[in-house]
């Protein structure tokens, strides 16, 4: 019988330190068996519980792309047991993955129109993912604009730097990278919170859907900007964070209402969020 | 199906003779209460008993499990890598159990085997398993079973259901595996037509023994949010301890935790019941949790049980009817009355 608890092994290609705190790390993973890559075939937006034997599980956004073959990433800040753990560890160590858990962004939903993605802090996770998915030649032309809001307290925290730097040379998406503030001369863009550079750098909801990822306060203000624009609550789309164990809506612990956040969830449109409890 | 007749000797005798057959298990006394227990570790089996203080649940879905063993070592070439811990899936009996107890199986299992995935250790513990119910010729003041699908002789999940007749038991196969397990056994009589007249008539006057009134009939048509904030929780709420009591007696809370223990260069991947009535359970790394204060995780034990369950399954409450949880909570909260206040509220 397969057992949905028994995590792929996995070795750590890679870990590089994100941001000025040393709190973020990204680490690369690669499949010890390559058959496992296949059967871990993902969508941006989903999860998965990284496995570290003798400390936990911590269910964490997956960061990479699926076109992106060879590795997965995620980018884990440090906070509890099992994540401080993590960020001692070395590559070449061996650890699991389990999953891909979880729903994604409604992709089909997406196609063939705008999208303003919305993002503040270590959040921005799943939604690098589905930049770097969207922008990958074979998917490009599915969608209409890209519009990103991207904010962090400041530059220093801001994860992705270079990728972020290489989208802003880019015509066929539309950077809004900001900060809450700076001393830096020599800071290029914004500086404010992420729902005033969403009031000021978006303009229409037409044919627009939003995905927005962030700390629980960038939510609660830039969901006012977005109905103000026009957006209905079925086009903005969260993903919420709980504590979770199985993720595979099993253990009963990430209970909201009559669904589970890891099974039926983490993507919930505001729509769908307005009819459960809200206990999150 | 098959019907067997068995002195009330004769049956514990022909129980003892399955010995490398099945597994079995029988209600003991245990201190003042009972407990399941190894037919082999139990001198006199109490088949007088009301109900066992714990539900039958932890015989299919221990309280504390091991999933997965690896080795930390690094000279060990499989360090860091899980393997499954071997498990004990021969077949087995709950001999016994009661049917509020049986119902409580076909609750979790919704959870546990659904149609995307399989528990793999419920699922094949439960297959081996068979289970011979006693029908409750005398219900208890807290039982409501009648009241939400189920009856002191609901035949349903059991394999074979037992009626004590006073110096006889009459065992009726109601499954496959109930009459493989009933041929197993030997010292059987038939069954004549009295016996079962006699048998039938006893389930129909245990039914009648159970007076109160559980309405459940209008949970489904509640507005989730509309019940969430209605005005009795702080009032329900107010004498809890969180305590747990009441998860852990369940039949039908499947709730769990999952945590690493080491022990030198070696660990174990290990499953633990949790309960929703611990701030723990939804508390989050960053310091946030969404249940902080007990109101709310008073409310999400009966919304997941009276309203959620109801929602998601379309098929009856999460509960079982045993009133375990109303005998044993330390401040007398009764989910039938909770059922009672959110059914009619509105």
């Amino acid at each position: 019988m397969k057992n949905p608890y028994l995590p792929y092994p996995v070795r750590i290609k890679e870990i590089v330190t994100e941001t000025e705190d040393r709190n973020l790390k990204t680490f690369k993973f690669q499949f010890l068996n390559t058959s496992d890559e296949e059967a871990f075939a993902y969508t941006p937006g989903q999860f998965a519980e990284l496995s570290v034997p003798g400390k936990g599980e911590i269910p964490i956004g997956i960061a990479s792309s699926p076109t992106e073959k060879g590795y997965v990433t995620f980018t884990v800040n440090k906070v509890g047991l099992v994540t401080r753990h993590l960020h001692n560890m070395n590559e070449g160590d061996v650890m699991g993955i389990r999953g891909p858990l979880g729903n994604w962004y409604p992709w089909d939903e997406m196609e063939g129109k705008n999208v303003v993605i919305i993002g503040g802090g270590f959040a921005f996770t799943t939604l690098r993912s589905s930049i770097v998915y969207m922008l990958h030649p074979d998917n490009r032309s599915r969608f209409g604009d890209i519009t990103v809001v991207y904010g962090a307290r400041s530059p220093g925290m801001l994860l992705y730097k270079e990728e972020l730097a290489a989208w802003e040379q880019r015509d066929d998406i539309h950077m809004h990278i900001t900060v809450d503030g700076t001393d830096d001369p020599d800071w290029k863009y914004n500086v404010g919170f992420v729902p005033t550079i969403t009031e000021q750098k978006i303009t229409s909801s037409e044919n627009a859907i939003a995905i927005v990822c962030g700390p629980p306060i960038m939510i609660k203000f830039t969901q006012p900007v977005l109905e103000k624009l026009g957006f209905p609550p079925e086009r903005i789309i969260l993903s919420l964070e709980m504590r979770m164990k199985c993720g595979i809506g099993i253990c009963g612990r990430c209970n909201i209402g009559d669904k589970y956040v890891c099974k039926d969830g983490p993507v919930f449109s505001l729509a769908q969020l307005k009819e459960m409890p809200s206990e999150y | 199906m098959a019907n067997q007749v068995f002195t009330k000797e004769g049956w514990i005798e022909a129980l003892r003779g399955l010995e490398g057959k099945y597994g079995v298990f029988v209600p003991a006394k245990d201190g003042e209460f009972h407990a399941f227990k190894p037919l082999a570790d139990v001198k006199v089996p109490a088949f007088d008993f009301q109900n066992t203080r714990l539900s039958a649940k932890a015989l299919v879905y221990p309280q504390s499990e091991r999933m997965f063993e690896y080795s930390l070592d690094e000279k060990d070439p499989d360090a860091y890598l899980l393997k499954e811990t071997p498990k004990d899936y021969s077949p087995r009996a709950i001999v016994g159990i009661r049917p509020c107890d049986a119902h409580g199986f076909r609750i979790v299992k919704r959870n546990f085997d659904n149609p995307e995935y399989r528990d793999p250790w419920w699922v094949q513990r439960f297959e081996a398993t068979v289970l011979v119910g006693l029908g409750c010729n005398e219900p208890c003041a807290t039982c409501f079973c009648t009241q939400v699908g189920g009856g002191p002789f609901n035949e349903d999940v059991l394999d074979v259901l037992l009626y004590d007749l006073g110096d006889r038991f009459l065992a009726r196969g109601l499954t496959e595996k109930g009459d493989a397990f009933l041929g197993s056994l030997e010292g059987g009589a038939p069954a004549d037509d009295a016996v079962l007249k006699s048998a039938a008539d006893l389930a129909a006057s245990a039914s009648e023994k159970i007076t109160g009134t559980v309405p459940t009939d209008r949970l489904k048509e509640k507005e989730i949010n509309a019940l969430f904030d209605a005005p009795f929780w702080d009032e329900v709420a107010f004498a809890c301890l969180n305590c747990g009591t009441c998860t852990y007696l369940c039949p039908t809370c499947w709730c769990f935790d999952i945590q690493d223990e080491v022990y030198g260069k070696e660990g174990d991947r290990i499953r633990n019941w949790d309960s929703c009535m611990f701030p723990l359970f939804t508390l989050h790394g960053s310091g946030h949790n969404p249940r902080e204060n007990k109101v709310q995780r008073v409310r999400q034990r009966f919304m997941h049980k009276l309203k959620y369950y109801v929602d998601k399954y379309q098929d009856g409450v999460q509960c079982s009817g045993c009133g375990r949880c109303v005998r044993y909570c330390p401040v007398n909260i009764d989910i039938r009355k909770v059922c009672e206040l959110m059914n009619n509220y509105g």
